[in-house]
């Protein structure tokens, strides 16, 4: 083919260059909209509570995925830290999904229950006060601020439109469990809640 | 996946590879020489020309290697739908293969020393330079790298065990964790400030600290209504439940007059999480020999 007739036919340059940069997306992401494996739940998985669920916009809000992966790769190196690797199963009601992509803190995707609450806590609040080799920022402010309810039920509501199976009467109660909550507990509902689904041993 | 997708794919990944290959000599043709020469394509703006030379033959041959190459890696690795590839690898079969060398490597020094009693245990060398890793890996983060713990994280290196420091007991905390609740004013609801000023001071009292000896004397009354049920009538504490000994000088939540009053008013709620779906048995035994070793 004559690159000058390309090159004097934008038209044609554009359905060009179309195709040839939408093979990776065709071959590698539409197949998975259709399969099976990564559009259906872990067995056991639930939604989010409501007040696990504003935890989770407070650990977007503060950037906690910046710095921590919620996403165990299928390396012996990590599964003996982290527990056992990662499903796409388990992130099938997560929207945005907060893999991450940089560990400057430890991976996240399995927190839950590894440590008690009050530690969660005194860590947020302090990290040094427990590991002194932290250069994890201290986020106070957690302790003061109460949880925004009045748009909870709009998330949930949200949250349904899009396929996650949230009940009508969740939605209607959601507000209520939230209303006067500390942020921090919202926040450490929701950090205690992570990766809980599948707790296979190693 | 379906075969559908399976056909999907496998179309359009070695429709891209064999489309690089025919573009790749579909341009080529178009070539007049093959040498370097000063003809240019007619392009001028500027006084600038565009030089009409082929592409250089390395370069050329780099790209036919990498359809190659592609070819190949697609033939071995899985990348055609549901094609496995000769070498059948996966990203599961590759931890599971990690995992056994591992096990192989590992398994046997595990066994041994998970047959091995705690007492013996904390002798060994080697054992215990495991402990440590184990420790630093799972323990370390509420406990101290030293094991000398934290405020509302026990010190595991003196003797005061809120659950008892033989073998057996630091077994089944490591197997299933301990969960420690003080209510708010013990077994007293109805506290008045007063009486907490009080009972503090009693509690003080019991390491010769009391700020106001009258106080003291007064709060023994509220100390067996409020306390004595948990920590004993000589504050010594019962292990069974975890109840901390208040007449020793190892402190969980702090010493002073300020910490002891807040404890007493707001209660303690305290936990450590089961390590049984965590670590293995042989795991379990070692730490705990490792966490034995530390106080002795």
């Amino acid at each position: 083919m004559k690159h000058d007739i390309i090159e004097k036919n934008i038209g044609l340059m554009i359905v060009l260059i179309i195709l040839t940069i939408s093979g990776g997306f065709l071959a590698e992401v539409v197949p998975l909209f259709f399969s099976k494996e990564v559009n259906e739940p872990v067995e056991g998985l639930e939604p989010l509570s409501a007040v696990e669920l504003e935890g989770r916009d407070i650990y977007i809000r503060e950037g906690c995925h910046v710095c921590h992966t919620q996403q165990i790769r299928p390396f012996r190196s990590e599964t003996e830290r982290y527990g056992h690797y990662s499903v796409a199963g388990e992130f099938v009601y997560d929207r945005p999904f907060l893999w991450g992509s940089k560990r400057t803190g430890p991976d996240l995707a399995r927190v839950g229950g590894r440590y008690s609450d009050a530690w969660q806590r005194q860590h947020l609040y302090d990290p040094r006060s427990l590991v002194p080799e932290s250069n994890m920022p201290a986020f106070p402010w957690l302790f003061e601020n109460k949880v925004d309810h009045t748009k909870t039920e709009n998330k949930l509501r949200t949250l349904q439109t899009l396929g996650v199976p949230y009940t009508d009467e969740q939605i209607a109660g959601a507000a209520e469990k939230v209303e006067g909550k500390f942020e921090i507990e919202a926040l450490v509902a929701y950090l205690q809640q992570l990766g809980t689904v599948i707790s296979e041993k190693r | 996946m379906s075969t559908f997708w399976s056909i999907w794919i496998s179309v359009i990944v070695l429709g891209t590879v064999f489309g690089c290959w025919w573009l790749l000599y579909a341009t080529r043709k178009g070539q007049t020489t093959d040498t370097e020469t000063d003809r240019t394509t007619g392009h001028s703006f500027d006084g600038i020309e565009e030089l009409d030379n082929p592409l250089p033959k390395w370069w050329f041959y780099l790209f036919v290697a990498s359809c190659v190459f592609a070819l190949g890696y697609l033939a071995l690795y899985p990348g055609l739908g549901n094609y496995k590839g000769l070498l059948d690898w996966s990203q599961e079969s590759q931890w599971q293969t990690e995992q056994q060398l591992a096990e192989a490597r590992y398994g046997e020094i595990y066994a041994r020393y998970g047959d091995t009693s705690v007492e013996e245990l904390y002798t060994n060398r080697e054992a215990m330079q495991i402990g440590q890793r184990l420790f630093a890996n799972n323990c370390s983060v509420c406990h101290g790298s030293a094991g000398r713990g934290n405020i509302g994280f026990p010190n595991l290196t003196d003797d005061a065990w809120l659950y008892g420091g033989d073998p057996d007991s630091i077994l089944s905390t490591l197997h299933n964790g301990r969960a420690g609740a003080m209510p708010a004013m013990g077994t007293m609801p109805n506290m008045t400030p007063d009486q907490v000023d009080e009972v503090v001071n009693y509690v003080l009292a019991y390491s010769g600290r009391a700020e106001d000896p009258e106080a003291a004397k007064a709060g023994e009354q509220v100390y067996m209504q409020a306390c004595a049920a948990c920590h004993g009538q000589d504050g010594k504490g019962n292990q069974g439940i975890g109840a901390p000994n208040l007449t020793d000088d190892a402190w969980l939540y702090g010493s002073t007059y300020e910490w002891i009053k807040e404890t007493v008013v707001n209660g303690r709620q305290n936990m450590m999480p089961a390590q049984s779906d965590r670590l293995s048995e042989d795991q379990i035994q070692i730490l705990a020999a490792y966490v034995y070793s530390l106080s002795r």
